[in-house]
């Protein structure tokens, strides 16, 4: 045998073997524990819609960031400005980005601009608008900074998510940022998808509030609410009939711990009816400050606000020094345990919105798989038939090419580790029929050349040579539609983009280069004297 | 086995007006449906909103579904079956809606749950697009289908000459025309794997494209003075027997996918098999008669080759 062709057969034996080696964890449950250790021992990755799972798509609400420091700087400001003895009519925050300032006088402008200079140099103050002795000037955030705090808030929130979804407990979960706002997490296998949501999905922001004792909650009610008080309402439902009622209390707008100062938080049993309940526990500063109100507030009761709902409100019976409390309400014991994650992880910088969810319940995936094999094998074996019988002997030598291209596209998948979805099972079956043409092409040409009078070698020769350039033409063509739709899809039809990729490469490589090896095979071993064509 | 024989020889071009006609008429179909319809039947990937899979373990029927969810009045809700009768399997989609669009599915579970029972139907699939992100991936998909084609036709260029280049795209507009046409008058759904495989279409189409092309350029270069009409016909015709084994497999396999894939494929299923017979048709009856269109208005032009 000439070197040249022993060498090109050595080649493709070892491709083979190599792409066996990764298909082997995928094709066979128990492998032995050599095999475990030192080759390929990753199984072939199935998208969300084949093994069921969870696909979110969040955006995070950088604007809302935005404006809450906005919100907070409007409140220092006004603290500053007090105590400077500014005179101070009127401040207050007008949207995302502006705060008016109402001043009794034109001179009261420079000892702002002071302040501003000191202490707020992201806001920039708008030329003031007098209207007869009071002045109006309007404060605005700069857009670099408006565009620093969204960035961090989104930095923020993906990693507090990544924290709760670890925390929360699924294998393998995906959280990947896209674009400048958005969040794209994958939860394969997820069991309660609606609970899943609600644990990523909340801000969870824990505010501590005084309850204004003083305060007339009927009056406020009907629209009386004190300037300094806001209406919160406590959920309360009744684990018998289901039914959920809305207590409203009257509570002082003033913050006065948030769930950032904690350093723990867990689930805990206990009470007379063995009800669940989440322990926290500060840190220092947190507990510094816990200390000092409570010691200021005996008697007073503590609102324990959860994204803006009450979930209790006890009265503090003395001082507490150590930095622990609880939260108790009625909760089953996974609601707490989600509330402890979320507390741990921390809060959201900014709301999230669920732009899109796609969920998919494991006895659909497993429906999808064996569809989709089916597909496969009746595809394949009507392809296979149908050119044996066209192509008789020659036919074989596609048809072989045909089997390895399915068996390379299943190892490439399995050693880039690509996802297979069911969409991609469709790029397999449609390469499957597409593949074949290349072969086609290539016999046509023989069949032409033989007509022609030329031996068995020179037509072989060249119908290679003949249909070399349409094949590759024709191939890259559809690699450029398969690129461009890797490029727009998401997860499943990424899939598709990938197998079909991966055939094409897969056919041109099978078609063209092995089969052809076959042939010269063939050629060299037998004085053929004429095709089975 | 031979299905077209050696050395035949179909006047393709001379049936190019009837064919002409014929594909006017049926891009005159798809456009007509398409307004009348008010652009395509687009699905929830597209147009926002809710879908939910559900499978109950006994009869149930669609008059049955829909008092249940008049109960709560959800807005625009559509119910399909999904597979066979006996599958007991639909989809219930919801379009707009005043409610949140997140917690949609959480309702028509619990309505499900009061009327059924909890153990007599089970949610296999949950699908929520907001509206935004329906209208991004519209833009998006209408890209990829333009990015693709100016792809190719750059390609095409490159390779051969741009005429060859303007008659592979004008017979995939006709084809992308069509297919989306034909989606529209079955009132089948237009959704993101339906993108895919129009871009597939695209690519396929553009193969048989190429290699009757191939072969016109081919012979060109060999038989001179011929007149250019004969040529492109006997390259067809020379290459029609590929084009047929081609389809032919190609088609075998669609139809396995359309009939065993299964409900969750069974459009992209569709809009493969009606995208392979246009493709096929196409690059025989569209991608070459421009070629000669082009050729023989450049000669009442006067200018010589």
């Amino acid at each position: 045998m000439p070197n040249n062709l022993k060498l090109k057969i050595i080649l493709i034996l070892s491709i083979i073997a190599v792409t066996s080696f990764f298909l082997a964890p995928s094709l066979f449950e128990n492998l032995p524990s050599f095999w475990k250790n030192s080759l390929p021992h990753d199984k072939i990755h199935l998208g969300l819609d084949l093994r069921g799972g969870m696909h979110l798509l969040l955006e995070v609400e950088g604007e809302k960031a935005v404006e809450n420091t906005l919100e907070r700087k409007e409140n220092d400001l006004k603290k500053i400005m007090r105590k400077n003895k500014v005179k101070l009519i009127d401040i207050r925050r007008i949207d995302s980005r502006r705060i008016n300032v109402v001043l009794a006088g034109n001179e009261e402008i420079e000892k702002l601009e002071v302040i501003l200079d000191e202490k707020f140099p992201h806001l920039k103050n708008l030329p003031p608008q007098e209207e007869g002795r009071i002045v109006k000037v309007a404060l605005e955030i700069s857009e670099k900074e408006a565009s620093r705090i969204k960035k961090y808030a989104f930095k923020q929130a993906l990693e507090t998510i990544r924290n709760r979804v670890d925390q929360f407990g699924v294998s393998e979960p995906d959280i990947s940022p896209q674009g400048e706002n958005r969040i794209i997490i994958q939860l394969p296998g997820i069991k309660d998808p609606s609970r899943a949501m609600k644990l990523i999905g909340q801000t969870a922001l824990l505010e501590f509030k005084l309850i204004d004792e003083d305060g007339n909650i009927e009056q406020a009610l009907q629209g009386n609410i004190p300037s300094r008080d806001e209406i919160l309402y406590q959920k309360k439902t009744n684990p018998e009939t289901g039914r959920t009622t809305k207590i409203p209390f009257l509570v002082k707008k003033k913050t006065l711990l948030t769930g950032d100062l904690l350093k723990s938080a867990r689930v805990k049993i206990g009470g007379q009816f063995a009800e669940s309940y989440v322990a926290i526990d500060f840190d220092s500063q947190g507990a510094k400050i816990f200390d000092m109100v409570t010691g200021e507030n005996v008697g007073k009761r503590l609102a324990i606000v959860l994204d803006g709902n009450i979930y209790s409100a006890p009265v503090i019976r003395e001082r507490i020094s150590g930095g622990s409390a609880q939260i108790t309400g009625t909760f089953s014991e996974e609601e707490a345990h989600d509330l402890a994650i979320v507390l741990r992880a921390g809060s959201l910088p900014a709301p999230v919105k669920i732009l899109e969810n796609r969920t998919v319940g494991p006895s659909l995936g497993k429906d999808s798989i064996n569809q989709g094999i089916v597909s496969v094998i009746i595809g394949g074996a009507l392809v296979l038939a149908f050119i044996l019988l066209y192509y008789k002997g020659v036919g074989l030598i596609a048809n072989l090419a045909l089997t390895l291209n399915i068996l390379l596209i299943m190892g490439v998948l399995a050693a880039l580790k690509a996802v297979l979805t069911l969409p991609g099972i469709a790029g397999i079956v449609l390469t499957i029929g597409m593949a074949i043409d290349a072969n086609v092409l290539i016999f046509e040409r023989i069949r032409e050349e033989t007509r022609l009078g030329k031996t068995p070698r020179s037509a072989i020769e060249g119908g290679y040579a003949k249909s070399f350039y349409t094949i590759l033409d024709a191939n890259i063509t559809t690699l450029i539609a398969a690129i461009v739709l890797f490029q727009f899809g998401t997860g499943p039809i990424k899939g598709f983009a990938v197998t079909l990729s991966i055939g094409i490469v897969a056919s041109l490589f099978t078609a063209l280069v092995v089969t052809r090896i076959i042939f010269d095979y063939i050629l060299f071993k037998r004085n053929v004297k004429s095709l089975s064509i | 086995m031979e299905f077209i024989k050696p050395g035949i020889n179909f006047d393709f071009m001379k049936k190019r007006n009837i064919a002409f006609y014929f594909s006017l008429i049926l891009i005159l179909i798809s456009i007509i449906s398409l307004v009348l319809k008010g652009g395509p039947n687009y699905g929830i990937d597209f147009a926002g909103g809710t879908l939910v899979q559900v499978k109950f373990n006994r009869n149930v029927s669609p008059s049955e579904l829909k008092r249940d969810f008049k109960k709560i009045n959800f807005g625009d809700t559509l119910i399909q079956r999904f597979g066979k009768e006996d599958d007991n399997e639909y989809l219930i989609r919801v379009e707009k809606s005043s409610f949140e669009l997140a917690s949609l599915s959480e309702m028509i579970d619990q309505s499900l749950q009061e009327t059924f029972g909890k153990d007599n139907y089970e949610i296999r699939r949950v699908e929520m697009v907001g509206p935004k992100v329906g209208s991004d991936l519209r833009r998006k998909g209408i890209l990829a289908i333009f990015y693709a084609m100016g792809g190719i036709l750059i390609y095409i260029t490159l390779r051969f000459e741009l005429k060859f280049a303007t008659g592979a795209i004008l017979a995939l507009i006709h084809d992308v025309v069509i297919t989306v046409g034909a989606f529209s008058i079955t009132n089948r759904e237009f959704t993101l794997p339906i993108v895919a495989a129009i871009l597939t279409i695209i690519g396929y189409s553009l193969n048989d494209t190429i290699v009757v092309y191939d072969r016109i350029r081919e012979n060109l270069r060999k038989v001179r003075g011929k007149n250019y009409e004969t040529i492109i016909n006997s390259s067809i015709n020379q290459t029609l027997s590929r084009t047929i084994l081609t389809s032919a497999t190609t088609l075998l396999v669609v139809l396995a996918l359309f009939i065993f894939g299964g409900g969750v494929i069974h459009n992209f299923a569709f809009a493969l098999l009606v995208g392979v017979i246009i493709g096929t048709y196409s690059s025989i009856f569209v991608a070459s008669p421009v070629l000669i269109v082009w050729e023989s208005s450049l000669r009442k032009k006067g200018i010589k080759r």
